[in-house]
C-alpha cells in the first residue's frame, strides 16, 4: 500500500517534468505535409486523365493509388519516407503512402530473417493491425446497412 | 572475514586494477563532443558485414581485443570475460565469446551491465580467482531498434522523452597487477520499481533505482558528492538526470558540478537524440574513453561509475507492467605516481 502511493505520488512528480510535444507546429507540419501528398495524388490523377482521356475514373483512381504506393515504397527503400515521417507525423502516416510505408519498412528490417519467417511473417507487423480493424469494421457497417436495407 | 562495509557495499582489501579501456562507436557517435576520446570510429554502421547484429559482435570482438592490447596483455592472458549486451539471450556477447575461447559469463542488467560486469570481474580479481579479467559490453542502434521499437525505416514521429541508442561497444580489463586505476568499492544495486510503465522514458524508470544505489554508497562508505571528483551515471538521459538529482536532493546529498550523465553528453543538442544516449554501449564507450583518460591524466583522482538499466522487454511492457530500474557503482581511485 505504502509502495502504491509512492508510485502515484512518483507518478506525478515526473509527469510535471515531461517536456511537452509542441501542440501548433506539429499540426502545422502534418497539415501541410499531409496536404502536399494529397495534391500530388490529385496531380497524378488529373496528369493520368490527359494522358489517356479513354480510361475510366474508376481505373484512373487504381492507377493513381498504385502509382503513389510505389513512390512511397521507393522512398522508403532509399531511406527519405523515415525522414519526412519524422517531420511530419500524422501528415505522412493518413494518406495511403504512410500504409505502404508501413509495409515496406518492416519487410527491409526482417529480410535478413529469410523470406518466409522474416520478411513474409514480419511484413504486416505494423499494418496488420489498420487491416484488421479495416475489415472488421466494414463488416459492422455492411450489417448495420444490411439490416436498415431490410426494413 | 567479509570484505563488506555498511549494508551492501563491497570493500576490497587489495584493490583491482583497471589496468585499460577501449571504446568503439558509430559513424553518429563519431560526431558526438567526445569523439576525439574514443580508440575507433566505424565509418558505416553496419561495420561492412551483412547485418547489424554481426556489426555489433564484431564490435564487441574488436573491443576485447583492443583493451587487451592496450593492456599488454595476449587473448590466452585473459582468465575470464564477463559481458552482455541488450539483445535477446545475450547473443552479441556469448557468439563473440565463441571467438575467444575462454571462460565466459554473461550477464544481464540491460544498460547497466558495464559497470555490472566491472563489479564482478572485480570481485573475481580480488578474490584471487582469476589474472586478468576481461569486462566488455555492446549496443547497436539498429538492433535495439528492431527488437525495442520500430523497423528504422517507419516514419514515425520519436516521442521527445526518447532517447537515442548508443552504437558501440566498451571493454574495460581488471587485474590483479600491473598500472591502473584502483577500484576500491563496488556496490551492486537494487531492482527498484516505482510504477513507470511508459517504454519512451526509461530516464524517470531508472532515476529512483540510481538515487537508491548512490545513497546505499554514501551512507556505507561514510562519504558524500563532495569527496569526489566525477560521479557519472550511465544514461538517465536529460529528464532521468534532473529528476536523479532532485532525488537525491530529498536523501539529502547536494550533487553539483561534478556530476554527469553519460547518455547526455554524448550527442549534441543538435545530434536528435532527445533526450540523449542509452544502452550497454553508451556507458561502455564514454567510461572506457572520456572517463579513463580523465583518471590517467590526473583530471579525477576519484569517481564514481554507475550505469543504470531498465529491466524491460518488448513482452513485458507489452502485457502492461512496469519498468523495473537497476544501478551498480563503483568506486575508481586514481593512480598513484610512485616517488
Amino acid at each position: 500500500m505504502e509502495q502504491e502511493e509512492a508510485n502515484i505520488y512518483y507518478g506525478k512528480f515526473v509527469e510535471n517534468r515531461l517536456p511537452k510535444t509542441k501542440f501548433f507546429p506539429s499540426l502545422l507540419r502534418a497539415f501541410y505535409v499531409g496536404g502536399l501528398i494529397c495534391c500530388i495524388g490529385q496531380g497524378i490523377s488529373d496528369g493520368l486523365k490527359v494522358l489517356f482521356p479513354n480510361l475510366t475514373m474508376d481505373i484512373v483512381q487504381a492507377y493513381t493509388l498504385v502509382i503513389l504506393i510505389f513512390i512511397a515504397s521507393f522512398l522508403t527503400g532509399i531511406g527519405v519516407y523515415d525522414r519526412i515521417g519524422a517531420y511530419a507525423g500524422a501528415g505522412s502516416i493518413v494518406p495511403i503512402t504512410g500504409f505502404s510505408n508501413s509495409i515496406a519498412s518492416p519487410a527491409l528490417e526482417f529480410k535478413s530473417e529469410g523470406w518466409i519467417f522474416g520478411l513474409c511473417v514480419k511484413m504486416f507487423t505494423i499494418a496488420g493491425p489498420v487491416i484488421v480493424t479495416g475489415i472488421a469494421c466494414s463488416m459492422i457497417v455492411g450489417l448495420i446497412y444490411y439490416i436498415v436495407g431490410l426494413l | 572475514m567479509i570484505n563488506r562495509v555498511g549494508n551492501s557495499t563491497i570493500k576490497f582489501k587489495m584493490p583491482p586494477k583497471w589496468v585499460s579501456g577501449y571504446a568503439i562507436v558509430g559513424p553518429k557517435e563519431g560526431q558526438s563532443p567526445l569523439a576525439t576520446y574514443f580508440d575507433y570510429i566505424l565509418k558505416n554502421d553496419t561495420f561492412n558485414e551483412k547485418t547489424y547484429e554481426l556489426a555489433e559482435r564484431k564490435m564487441f570482438e574488436q573491443a576485447i581485443c583492443g583493451a587487451t592490447d592496450k593492456a599488454n596483455l595476449l587473448s590466452t592472458d585473459i582468465d575470464v570475460l564477463i559481458g552482455g549486451d541488450l539483445l535477446n539471450q545475450i547473443i552479441s556477447s556469448s557468439f563473440s565469446a565463441r571467438q575467444l575461447q575462454t571462460s565466459f559469463i554473461g550477464l544481464f542488467g540491460a544498460c547497466s551491465t558495464m559497470t555490472e560486469s566491472i563489479a564482478v570481474g572485480s570481485c573475481l580479481v580480488d578474490g584471487g580467482y582469476a589474472k586478468n579479467v576481461a569486462c566488455a559490453t555492446s549496443s547497436h542502434f539498429s538492433t535495439a531498434e528492431r527488437q525495442f521499437r520500430f523497423p528504422l525505416e517507419l516514419g514515425c514521429q520519436r516521442p521527445p522523452t526518447a532517447q537515442w541508442t548508443v552504437t558501440g561497444a566498451g571493454c574495460s580489463i581488471i587485474s590483479c597487477k600491473g598500472k591502473g586505476h584502483k577500484i576500491t568499492h563496488v556496490c551492486f544495486g537494487k531492482v527498484i520499481d516505482f510504477g513507470i510503465n511508459d517504454m519512451n522514458n526509461m530516464g524517470a524508470a531508472m532515476a529512483p533505482a540510481a538515487a537508491d544505489t548512490l545513497k546505499t554508497l554514501f551512507q556505507d562508505t561514510n562519504t558524500g558528492p563532495d569527496d569526489y571528483d566525477l560521479i557519472a551515471t550511465g544514461d538517465l538521459g536529460k529528464l532521468g538526470s534532473e529528476i536523479f538529482i532532485d532525488l537525491m536532493e530529498n536523501f539529502g546529498y547536494r550533487l553539483g558540478n561534478n556530476y554527469c550523465d553519460c547518455g547526455q553528453i554524448m550527442f549534441k543538442n543538435s545530434q536528435m537524440a532527445f533526450m540523449g544516449g542509452s544502452g550497454c554501449g553508451c556507458s561502455a564507450t564514454v567510461m572506457n574513453s572520456y572517463i579513463y583518460s580523465k583518471l590517467s591524466s590526473k583530471e579525477y583522482k576519484k569517481v564514481i561509475l554507475m550505469s543504470t538499466g531498465a529491466l524491460l522487454s518488448t513482452t513485458s511492457s507489452q502485457q502492461g507492467e512496469t519498468i523495473p530500474g537497476i544501478a551498480h557503482a563503483v568506486i575508481v581511485e586514481a593512480e598513484e605516481d610512485k616517488k
